[in-house]
């Protein structure tokens, strides 16, 4: 059983390395829609597969967010990736799957996964 | 459609953090022997107004200006009216709501609470400036998470961090287990 002791251990631990975080205006969003839509459509097993693959691989410049409804709700759940300095890149129709390829073609690779970008749904 | 309540939570916590609260209350009860699965959501936003609150639950009424759809409450609503149980919304306008959503727990069209840990877990870490109080029981075995706790531990340290939001999984999910007995509710 997990007890608030140990959470003081792990800030014990932290304290030391404080000054190697990077700044907030540094970091690469990872943005989530979480409304009805986003839900509806499997949003949170997309936002916990990017939450646990960011922290796995240990990508402290990324941070994984969540937004409300982003207006187009037909290609939910959509992630967002809005690297500091260039264009946001919007991916849609999401899965675990799909996004775990995005962490590993995108976020560390630097290449964007065009096939899940919303451009090749070929209508916008 | 939603297909657990964690999901209705989820969705219904973000209209309270769309609305600008900074405490957010959770409260989950089931009871067997009163065959109850009982959901309070409440906090300190906007709250709504009176002509606001006669619309909340229709369809066709929704504040956002993407879309003219707003299918969250009503979602929520006829999940519960569904197995014979109740939905309200208390709200007043500057003061803050809450949503009150009943379900029978019996009721063979009850939607499973499903994934509460991971509809927790991602209201805590992405929303570290809003206070959540989160507390589940089942037949009187209470547990209660509060990050204000968590907070006056960590001092500035992000709930993000790895080590961090990996202990607040565990921490929902150990006290879950314990709470539920690992029955799936």
């Amino acid at each position: 059983m997990k007890t608030l002791e140990e959470l003081k251990a792990i800030r014990e631990k932290m304290q030391g390395q404080i000054g190697l975080r990077s700044e907030d205006s540094e970091k690469t969003r990872v943005v989530v829609g979480m409304a009805t839509c986003g839900i509806a459509s499997g949003a949170r097993p997309v936002l916990t597969a990017l939450s646990d693959a960011v922290q796995s691989k240990n990508l402290s410049n990324i941070a994984v967010t969540q937004t409300g409804c982003i207006g187009l709700c037909q290609y939910e759940p959509i992630v967002e990736v809005m690297e500091p300095g260039k264009d946001k890149i919007t991916y849609v129709k999401m899965t675990p799957e799909k996004a775990l390829e995005v962490v590993e073609q995108h976020l560390i690779r630097g290449q964007v996964v065009s096939k899940y970008t919303i451009s090749s749904e070929g209508r916008l | 459609m939603m297909t657990e309540i964690s999901l209705n939570v989820l969705d219904v916590a973000q209209n309270s953090i769309e609305a600008g609260a900074s405490h957010i209350i959770i409260d989950i009860k089931a009871d067997h022997k009163e065959d109850y699965l009982k959901i309070v959501i409440s906090d300190d936003g906007y709250g709504m107004t009176d002509s606001q609150l006669a619309k909340v639950d229709d369809p066709f009424y929704t504040t956002r200006t993407t879309r003219a759809i707003g299918l969250g409450v009503p979602f929520f609503k006829y999940g519960a009216e569904m197995t014979g149980g109740t939905f309200t919304i208390v709200s007043e306008a500057g003061k803050g709501t809450e949503v009150t959503a009943a379900f029978v727990l019996s009721h063979i069209d009850r939607m499973p609470l499903g994934d509460i840990t991971s509809t927790m877990l991602s209201l805590i870490t992405c929303n570290e400036n809003i206070h959540f109080i989160y507390s589940y029981s089942v037949d009187g075995r209470c547990f209660t998470l509060d990050t204000k706790e968590f907070r006056e531990i960590l001092g500035d340290i992000s709930f993000q961090e790895p080590e961090v939001s990996n202990f607040i999984k565990e921490y929902l999910q150990d006290h879950k287990d314990e709470v539920d007995q690992g029955e799936y509710i």
